[in-house]
């Protein structure tokens, strides 16, 4: 995936973090370029703020290693490394006024006065905060202080910048605001940003790609359209977007097609890498599950429209299934709705359905497997 | 007017009963104040007004030594127990939890232990290292029952500390001191001072630990007061007093401007969060 001449920023290698006997982060590899903005998307407590903290140094690495423009960094203290954070909460310093504030990194580095005072100037200006120079973080808002505290880290020009969920505290409005601002910013900048959310929207509209981590696992990692549109895992199919999911199970593979069976119905399907007898998943997105009166070719999945949900630009079905399992269906305003309780069956365009292996498959591959590498040592 | 519609507003009950709390409070401080300025050598009658006591007073060498000892006594116990205090509550802060209860639970142990009983063993261990008593034992004496004081302030400081503001410091390329220095200390500063207010009251008008750690050249004021009063309380001492009383106000005025200032960039800033 990676191209050739783009530079790796960021790499990082089989890194493992542990609290005690908690690991939080398991095994992690992720290469970051130059000038990209990568987003760690994943639900709450699975490890996104942690990855982030062990990259800007302020925790170590329990196995692994971090490369920062190819430069392992593991002795290197946050003063040291060439990235610098936006806090979740701003962190600004409540004693100081907003530009000593936007100069601190400056004074660290022993930066003469007046360049000081032009580069703040500089900032304040990109930040759109002119005239607040002498405010206290207590007299400002809080898009005010966000702006303050991105100005303050990107005065030293780092290499990368580490945002913790910089907007979640702000208005939805102001959000939408600040995320085109800051996804002009770092184009301009050209600086590679690391972003931490649990916003997809957020993680859809403004990255280049998305790590999506689950549990302290790299689930995937993709440009957006790639993450939404084919998934890798369930867990990515399920949290990026709604989805229906099918469990089906393989009854046939013929060349280049496969025969499987739901609960409710069966359907043959485009696929490759699928064996017979298998357990898998189906995942469709509600755009593209589809409902027709008429029997369509290939599916045999029938369901009952059990109610229709306007929400705004789309509209909604639910349909049953005989199992009782309900979807999803989002139509255009345009496309005349079946009446409800209508019989109606279901199917989807070829390649819309997103079929992937069970994960108790995979365990079962696993123990498989080293049952055979113990029973071979045995011998 | 608006005073008076104020006033209005309270029933008698609630203006009589603070007036007589202040009353309780204040007289005392009052009669030491008139009697300071009496003529007669007794404190029953006001005979007429003179400030000839103060001049008296500041005549008498023994008590002015007594009085420069105390200054310097409080001086250095307050400058050494806030440095030692605050470097102790910053490093508690970062300390792993376990080890800060046991340590912060034993901070306490020496506030409530009798006075008496903290003399007693002080003077204990310094003949046993062989110290005579002096200013020195004296400094290190306050320094030992204000530090403890200095810490629980200066911590009940950083308690509610947001632990990002000094990551964004390191994060900015402060180095450890720097990040002290530029970010703890300022944030902490109101602790800090209060901290020291403390152990410099203390110190001042200790008595009992002071009793058993002063030698004959390093005696203080309030030791030498107490040895004046033994033979009555003599007008010079009610002037004392009331210098005392005086420099103790300016004190709490400083402190509560200084404060006071601080207070308001801090105080405004935890109000938006
Ligand atoms: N200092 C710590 N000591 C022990 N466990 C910790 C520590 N910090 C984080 N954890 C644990 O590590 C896991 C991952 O935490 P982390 O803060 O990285 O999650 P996150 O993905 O940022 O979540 P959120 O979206 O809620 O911020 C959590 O289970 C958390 O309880
Ligand atoms: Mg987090």
């Amino acid at each position: 995936m990676a191209k050739m001449q783009d530079k790796v920023m960021i790499r990082l290698r089989d890194v493992d973090k542990c609290y005690g006997t908690n690991k939080v982060v398991k095994s992690l590899n992720l290469d970051i370029r130059e000038g990209e903005f990568l987003t760690l998307l994943g639900p709450s407590g699975c490890g996104k703020t942690t990855t982030l903290r062990m990259i800007a140094g302020f925790e170590e690495v329990t196995e692994g290693q971090i490369f920062l423009e190819g430069e392992n960094v593991e002795d290197k203290k946050p003063n040291q490394r060439d990235v610098n954070t936006v806090f979740q909460n701003y962190a600004l310093f409540p004693h100081m006024n907003v530009e000593d504030n936007i100069a601190f990194g400056l004074v660290e580095k022993k930066v003469k006065k007046p360049e000081i005072k032009r580069r703040v100037g500089e900032m304040l200006k990109m930040v759109q905060l002119e005239g607040m120079e002498k405010r206290l973080p207590a007299q400002m808002s809080g898009g005010q202080k966000q702006r303050v505290a991105i100005a303050r880290a990107l005065i030293n020009r780092p290499k990368v910048l580490l945002l913790d969920e910089p907007l979640g505290a702000l208005d939805l409005k102001l959000r939408k605001q600040m995320q085109f601002e800051l996804k002009h910013l770092q184009k301009k900048l050209g600086i590679t940003f690391i972003y931490v959310t649990h916003d997809q929207e957020e993680a859809l509209t403004m990255s280049d790609r998305i790590a999506v981590m689950n549990q302290g696992i790299l689930e995937q990692i993709g440009a957006p359209e790639e993450i939404y549109n084919r998934p890798a895992t369930k867990f990515v199919a399920d949290f990026i977007g709604e989805t229906n999911i099918f469990e089906a199970y393989v009854e046939e593979v013929m060349d280049g097609r496969i025969g499987i069976s739901l609960e409710a119905g069966t359907a043959a399907v485009k696929a490759a890498g699928f064996h017979k007898e298998e357990m898998v998943y189906i995942c469709v997105r509600p755009e593209n599950l589809k409902i027709s009166a008429e029997p369509v070719i290939d599916f045999n999945i029938r369901g009952k429209v059990k109610e229709h949900v306007f929400i705004g630009s789309v509209n909604k079905t639910i349909v049953e299934l005989v199992n009782g399992q309900e979807l999803k269906i989002t139509t255009q305003p345009d496309v005349e709705l079946l009446s409800m309780g209508s019989e109606v069956n279901l199917f989807w365009n070829e390649g819309k359905g997103i079929l992937l292996h069970t994960k108790e498959e995979q365990i079962y591959n696993l123990i498989e497997n080293t049952v055979k590498i113990e029973g071979g040592g045995d011998d | 007017m608006k005073l008076k519609r104020k006033l209005k507003e309270y029933k008698p009950i609630s203006v009589l009963y603070p007036c007589l709390v202040y009353l309780f409070l204040y007289v005392p401080i009052l009669v030491v104040i008139v009697f300071s300025f009496n003529t007669s050598r007794m404190n029953i009658v006001f005979e007429g007004f003179t400030v000839e006591w103060y001049f008296k007073m500041f005549e008498n060498r023994q008590l002015m030594d007594a009085f420069r000892n105390t200054l310097l006594v409080a001086f250095f116990s307050t400058v050494i127990s806030v440095i030692m205090g605050t470097l102790c509550a910053v490093g508690l802060y970062k300390l792993e939890s376990k080890i800060k209860n046991i340590i912060s639970s034993s901070l306490y142990i020496p506030i409530v232990i009798p006075e008496i009983v903290f003399g007693i063993a002080l003077l204990v261990f310094f003949s046993s290292v062989h110290l005579p008593t002096s200013m020195l034992t004296l400094i290190i004496s306050h320094i030992t029952f204000s530090l403890p004081f200095v810490v629980i302030t200066v911590r009940s400081r950083i308690a509610g500390f947001d632990p990002s503001i000094l990551e964004a410091a390191r994060d900015l390329g402060a180095g450890e001191f720097r990040t002290f220095m530029r970010v703890t200390l300022p944030m902490i500063m109101p602790g800090v001072i209060s901290g020291g207010m403390l152990a410099l009251t203390l110190s001042l008008d200790d008595v009992v630990i002071s009793f058993f750690m002063a030698g004959t050249e390093s005696t203080t004021l309030p030791l030498k007061i107490l040895g004046m009063v033994r033979k009555g309380v003599s007008p010079d001492v009610n002037a004392l007093s009331t210098l005392m009383i005086l420099g103790t106000i300016a004190i709490m005025l400083f402190s509560q401007m200084i404060q006071g200032k601080i207070e308001k960039s801090r105080e405004a800033h935890s109000g938006v969060e």
